[in-house]
């Protein structure tokens, strides 16, 4: 088991600096580099002037010797002028007295994130405000989606070819047939537009920053939690109807157990161990769901900062994003594995 | 001209209409909660007892969400048959129908034809059996035949691109204040924030979908069945190789992939155009190999069988990344076949690379699977090569499985390119896509519900009918 998590680890990190690499080539192409340059100084630069800000500021550098310094890997690159050093690890222009005092290294391994060129702002701390967001978020939608899933699929998969079964087959298929933008729009207008005036709800999620209600909160909840549930559901349902034809649940029944001891004493246990691992690689798909959602409901939160950061190729705010996100996908993936060993007895002992 | 509303003379069917939908509510709910709550009839009937009324309440509410649902489908199929005969007489819906008659006429023959002669026909005959299916079906073939038609100009009523002072924002129904000899008098669905005529964008929508969705899904098929073949069958390194590349993609949020992808400073680099050299090469080598492995032993009938399908597959693929002003442009002009525009490219690539990562994996593990097979021991005796194996002895047997997940995939194609519309990326900001459809709409939705509500709508029941389908496919295939 240790060797198992060790060299799963040590493919998750090779997977982080792969993709790291990739959106770092990518954000540091030609093109995209001229545009950053023209938003950071002004937009009618000639062709020198953005050679030269480029230069001035780092982004000069062979495209690896620029990753190691985000990496922390390689020392930060010093300038020294007239008025003084500048470099990756010296805010603002000092003397050289000073600059000498400063870090060499200064890469995310040394715990340095970087500067968001669009927010004006530390990196840490803006991963960190929003990531909360996000993560109260997500606790919600978890706290809905889950249980609901788990409850149709058990439903459903109880009787197999029963009406609760085709019924809530049904509603499992509708939902995952609803992407977030359509189910989050057709909500948006029922529940809150003046036309329908029901105005149950706010269309906005703004306001639910500060101070989340039931009110502004729950239509982006449900959006997410709905094209999620879907799957889950049914990934519930093929497991408890393959648990419900195994041997021991007809031995059960032949020896006159209730239904309902059935179910929640025998079937369940088992039926539970795949939808947790469906559960767990889920996630990825919620991080697409919030930024859709957050987008749609102005919730400004992780997602919003991957648009914002996108949209204008914040560089190191981007790989502070790919980052998370890679960490959070590889470490689901991880708890996944180790969590169906666990739950497993059949693989546990053997 | 006076404003249509949305039923017209045909207003009478409104209250059976909601009688219908009623009843059949109540009937649904009544049929679950008994159907939980009463033990199930384990009752063997007598045989030869003839036919007898149902009995007990379960099989009573059964027989009445039985009734009820015809009850609604007639009303339903009553509305679009007086709107065909009256048209803009029973207001909007009428007009709908009428505009959508090519569309009704194709499905009628489909159906008819596909019922007629399903004995004949396989596994697409066998989708007639499953009333779930055959829902799914028809739903997707009434988007695809709208897209069709909608691409010659039948249904739609106005230019989708054009905007008619006077109209903006206005709801469904309103007529031009000034037409001109010829014009369709009214805007069916309104008009959006900049006074197009929702309906026909939500119809040209339909040719996007119709246009990309399927040949996006079938390339990313051919890419991870070229590969995922071979990393199923040899393991070992290969297979270690692939499979990372493939969880590397998987691991990127899609989003952030699209926005790397897919901004305009990435396509003046001509990166998605080296993409697409990559990924559109893969049919190439899949029918290369298939033909050679099948044709090896024989090779005057091997190179006449090469030669017929391979050339114009390379003049095709030759025509689709060579475009003039950009980084790959060598073909001359007049070989060039056709030209794809506007972002479209882009788009199609990176929808292709999402995607094929999850088809070899699943490719992959059908193969693992199927190797263990006593005919793949019996080719492997008999000395065929593993090539031949896997395109004639392994694809063939897993073709059931892969039918099924291609049309869920189609559908998640959909949702992909509906997404990548809703931010605005890759195809051109009036392009009459869903996504960017509801992009506009939606930020208008406190006030005005129609710019935004069809083309959610379009998009929701094309990819339901795709699951629907996939489901009844599923269950008939399970049934051999």
């Amino acid at each position: 088991m240790g060797l198992f998590i060790l060299r799963r680890s040590g493919v998750m990190i090779l997977t982080a600096l792969c993709l790291t690499f990739i959106v770092f080539v990518l954000t540091n192409l030609e093109p995209n580099l001229e545009k950053l340059a023209k938003t950071q100084g002004n937009f009618r630069m000639s062709d020198e002037a953005v050679n030269s800000w480029l230069n001035n500021n780092g982004y000069g550098q062979p495209t690896v010797v620029k990753y190691g310094q985000w990496l922390g890997a390689l020392p930060g690159w010093t300038r020294t002028t007239e008025e003084g050093v500048t470099g990756r690890c010296i805010t603002g222009t000092q003397p050289e007295s000073e600059a000498d005092q400063a870090a060499r290294f200064c890469g995310i391994l040394q715990g340095g994130w970087g500067y968001s060129t669009r927010f004006k702002d530390d990196v840490a701390s803006i991963i960190s405000v929003r990531l909360g967001n996000t993560g109260y978020l997500m606790l919600w939608v978890l706290v809905i989606m889950v249980p609901s899933a788990l409850i149709i699929g058990v439903l459903a998969g109880m009787r197999e070819g029963s009406v609760t079964d085709r019924s809530l087959s049904t509603v499992s298929i509708l939902t995952t047939a609803t992407p977030e933008y359509v189910s989050g729009v057709i909500l948006i207008a029922i529940f809150t537009s003046s036309t329908v005036g029901l105005k149950w709800f706010k269309g906005t999620a703004t306001s639910a920053m500060e101070n989340p209600t039931f009110e502004n909160f729950f239509l982006p909840v449900l959006t997410i939690a709905l094209y999620g549930m879907g799957y889950i559901a049914r990934m519930t349902r093929a497991s408890m109807t393959e648990v419900m034809t195994a041997q021991y649940i007809r031995t059960a029944r032949l020896k006159g157990v209730s239904f309902h001891n059935i179910i929640l004493k025998h079937a369940l246990r088992n039926a539970l161990i795949a939808p947790f691992t469906v559960i767990m690689l889920q996630f990825p798909w919620l991080l697409n769901g919030v930024v859709i959602v957050e987008t749609l409901f102005n919730y400004k939160g992780f997602g919003w900062i991957l648009v914002e950061a996108a949209g204008n190729n914040d560089i190191e705010l981007l790989l502070a994003i790919s980052v998370v996100s890679v960490v959070v996908v590889l470490v689901t993936q991880l708890i996944s594995d180790i969590g169906y060993v666990y739950l497993n007895p059949r693989i546990r002992i053997s | 001209m006076d404003p249509l509303s949305w039923t017209g003379q045909i207003a009478f069917l409104n209250p059976v209409l909601a009688l219908g939908l009623g009843l059949l509510g109540l009937s649904v709910l009544a049929w679950i909660v008994l159907s939980c709550l009463l033990p199930e009839n384990r009752a063997i009937t007598p045989s030869g007892a003839g036919l007898s009324l149902p009995t007990g309440p379960r099989e009573l509410t059964g027989l009445a969400v039985r009734l009820t649902f015809l009850l609604t489908a007639a009303v339903i199929a009553a509305y679009l048959i007086l709107g065909l005969v009256l048209g803009t007489g029973a207001g909007i819906i009428g007009a709908i129908a009428q505009r959508l008659l090519p569309v009704w006429i194709a499905l009628v023959l489909l159906f008819a034809l596909s019922v007629r002669f399903k004995q004949r026909m396989g596994m697409y005959g066998k989708l007639f059996d499953s009333p779930i299916g055959m829902i799914g079906f028809g739903l997707v073939m009434f988007w695809v035949f709208t897209g069709i038609f909608g691409a010659f100009d039948l249904i739609i009523t106005h230019d989708p691109l054009a905007q008619l002072s006077g109209l903006k924002n206005k709801v469904p129904g309103t007529p031009l204040p000034s037409p001109e000899e010829g014009d369709f008098q009214w805007y069916l669905l309104g008009g959006d924030n900049l006074a197009r005529d929702v309906f026909s964008r939500m119809v040209k929508g339909a040719w996007e979908v119709v246009k990309i969705a399927p040949l996006a899904t079938i390339f990313a098929f051919m890419a991870g069945i070229t590969l995922g073949l071979p990393a199923g069958y040899f393991g070992g390194r290969i297979d270690t190789f692939l499979s990372f590349l493939a969880n590397l993609i998987l691991a990127f949020p899609v989003i952030l992939l699209f926005y790397l992808l897919v901004t305009p400073e990435i396509v003046q680099t001509g990166l998605p155009q080296y993409m697409a050299a990559v990924l559109f090469a893969f049919p190439l080598i899949f029918f290369a190999v298939w033909i050679n492995a099948r044709f090896r032993t024989q090779p005057h009938q091997n190179r006449l069988w090469l030669s017929v399908v391979l050339i114009p597959l390379v003049w095709g693929y030759f025509s689709v990344i060579n475009q003039t002003e950009s980084k790959i442009n060598f073909l001359p002009q007049s070989l060039d076949l056709f030209n794809i525009t506007g972002g479209i490219l882009v788009v199609f690539v990176s929808v292709v690379f999402v995607n094929s990562p999850t088809v070899f994996r699943i490719v992959r593990g059908l193969t693992m699977d199927i190797k263990t097979r006593d005919y793949v021991a019996a080719a492997q005796t008999r000395g065929e090569r593993p090539w031949y194996i896997m395109l004639w002895e392994v694809l063939p047997n897993a073709r059931g499985p892969l039918i099924v997940d291609f049309c869920l995939r189609i559908g998640y194609t959909t949702i992909l390119l509906g997404t990548l519309g809703f931010f605005g990326l890759g195809l051109p900001p009036e392009s009459p896509d869903w996504g960017s459809t509801i992009n506009e709409g939606r930020k208008l939705l406190a006030i005005y519900l129609h710019p935004a509500l069809p083309p959610a709508f379009a998009l929701l029941s094309l990819v339901l009918g795709l699951n629907l389908l996939a489901d009844g496919l599923r269950e008939e295939s399970m049934k051999d």
